[in-house]
């Protein structure tokens, strides 16, 4: 084998490693038996528990935006796109990226930190002995608790965010409310609000691939787990930004 | 007097070879296992023994060489074959290698949760193999509450829940007082007197190797030097047998 440079051997890994873990996760999603409790479990741990954090962030994002669009906005007498800006600029793009990277850092970090622990102490050994595929067991259901509950947050962090932005220039700048919600909606598509339901669909599918992927190929102890995790948050980071810029691209 | 005529192979190694990071670990490795004997396999600390046993399940895959179990390369399985073939094995870990996320009874449930097996029998079987490693009364229990002993012992139970025609232990009864250990052997022998499982052991203990063992091997630098019935194992002239089984510090292994 002829040897590659370390970063690049180390990266190429990695994407190869995602890829089979996806493939590995498709495979055996329609195998049985289901397990819809653990499912539920986890879109529970991924949805009503990152809740609060998603909600906050949102928030935020929204008078931060409004707050900067306004005052820039205003110098051009153009504040009446606040509304649309804010609105627009939330459902496409903040409140997707922001809450999936918020999510890799709660969620990805703990499959990999669990499954990472599990690795360790050769429970997922265990598991297999028990003709029990890991990946059908732990990821199948992980995977797809998060591709389906993520979307459903950003939902709830767009109306959230449109609602801060509304409070900024309403009651901070004094915007007219009638005004301000009208223009909230007149440019917005139905196509804005769906590419940025896709765009976290495939944010948790990342974040959730990689942090089982870390977690399922740690090695070396409490150590090794803690390094599992990390790495899971990081990468799953990095490929969301990255994938955002593809699918913006794609879908726009 | 006639020999009796030898049951079939159940497990074979031909020629395997492992390393990890560049450290060979089994070199060029032969090995068999008789269907429905007691094999134990003894061997210092860090001498293969538990990567032996975890390629004989295809947790581990060889570098070089073949591993068959009844008659089937172990190379040509994988995914959902692999997972169904290995129904045959009952595994039993070092630490136990408890799910910590589950209680006690779950544990010992999974595998016949698994299986589909209905509810009042899977309590029914539960129970019972709760009862034969003596921890019953334990099920609500959580693993980070149980002794490393305790951890062990249900370990086993959950291995042979389903009755397993391969058991495998690695170090079942390391750490255990000697009444559980004791405990530990009848039940691997009862296990293959009633099922006619063909049962792997490693440990260091000879009491027990010499309580169970139809047959003893040897690990030594990645093969195995030496094979035979405790008796003949005992009486063999080898100089690293010996050594091992008089507990000797200086000698052909430890040089």
């Amino acid at each position: 084998m002829t040897a590659l440079p370390a970063p690049l051997e180390a990266f190429l890994t990695e994407v190869g490693r995602f890829f089979v873990m996806l493939a590995r996760t498709l495979a055996w999603t329609p195998r049985r038996p289901w397990d819809a409790r653990e499912l539920v479990r986890q879109m529970v741990r991924v949805g009503v528990d990152s809740l609060p954090v998603v909600l906050l962030t949102a928030l935020f994002t929204g008078m931060v935006f409004a707050l900067q669009t306004f005052s820039t906005l205003r110098r051009f007498g153009a504040e009446g796109f606040v509304g649309s800006l804010v609105a627009l600029s939330m459902v496409r793009e903040l409140s997707p990226v922001i809450s999936s990277l918020l999510i890799a850092g709660r969620c990805g970090s703990a499959m990999g930190a669990e499954i990472g622990t599990m690795r360790v102490t050769e429970q997922i050994d265990a598991l297999e002995a028990l003709a029990t595929d890991p990946v059908h067991f732990l990821v199948v259901p992980r995977v797809w608790a998060t591709v389906l509950t993520l979307p459903l947050l950003i939902v709830v962090g767009d109306v959230i965010g449109i609602a801060g932005g509304y409070l900024i220039s309403v009651v901070y700048f004094g915007a007219n409310p009638v005004t301000y919600v009208e223009n909230t909606f007149r440019y917005m598509d139905l196509d804005d609000l769906t590419s940025g339901l896709i765009k976290a669909a495939v944010f948790g599918l990342i974040v959730a691939v990689v942090g089982c992927q870390k977690g399922y190929h740690t090695r070396g102890g409490a150590e090794g787990v803690g390094r599992a995790t990390t790495r899971a948050v990081v990468l799953a980071s990095i490929a969301i930004l990255i994938a955002d810029f593809f699918l913006t691209k794609i879908l726009f | 007097m006639p020999a009796a005529p030898e049951p079939p192979v159940k497990i074979r190694l031909r020629e395997v070879t492992k390393g990890f990071a560049g450290r060979i670990v089994l070199d060029g490795l032969d090995f068999e296992v008789r269907e429905g004997e007691s094999v134990v396999v003894l061997g210092g600390s860090g001498t293969g023994k538990s990567v032996l046993l975890k390629h004989m399940i295809g947790l581990l895959r060889p570098d070089g060489g073949t591993v068959e179990v009844d008659g089937r390369d172990l190379a040509t399985l994988a995914g959902p074959e692999l997972t169904a073939f290995r129904r045959r094995f009952g595994m039993a870990f070092q630490e136990g290698a408890l799910f910590d996320s589950m209680s006690v009874w779950d544990n010992v449930a999974f595998p016949l949760l698994r299986a589909g097996w209905p509810k009042a029998k899977r309590a029914e079987r539960v129970a019972e193999c709760l009862e034969m490693v003596h921890l019953e009364g334990a099920g609500r229990k959580m693993p980070a509450e149980l002794s490393g002993g305790m951890r062990r012992r249900v370990g086993f139970a959950r291995a042979i829940a389903l009755e397993p025609r391969i058991l495998l232990f690695d170090e079942p009864n390391t750490g255990l007082d000697p009444v559980i250990k004791a405990v530990i052997d009848e039940l691997i022998l009862e296990l293959q007197d009633k099922l006619q499982s063909t049962a792997v052991t490693i440990t260091h203990d000879l009491t027990s190797a010499f309580r169970i063992a139809d047959r003893i091997a040897l690990l030594f630098r990645g093969r195995i030097v030496a094979y035979a019935p405790p008796e003949e194992f005992r009486a063999l002239p080898d100089a690293r047998v010996q050594q091992f089984i008089r507990g000797l510090a200086s000698g052909p292994l430890t040089e």
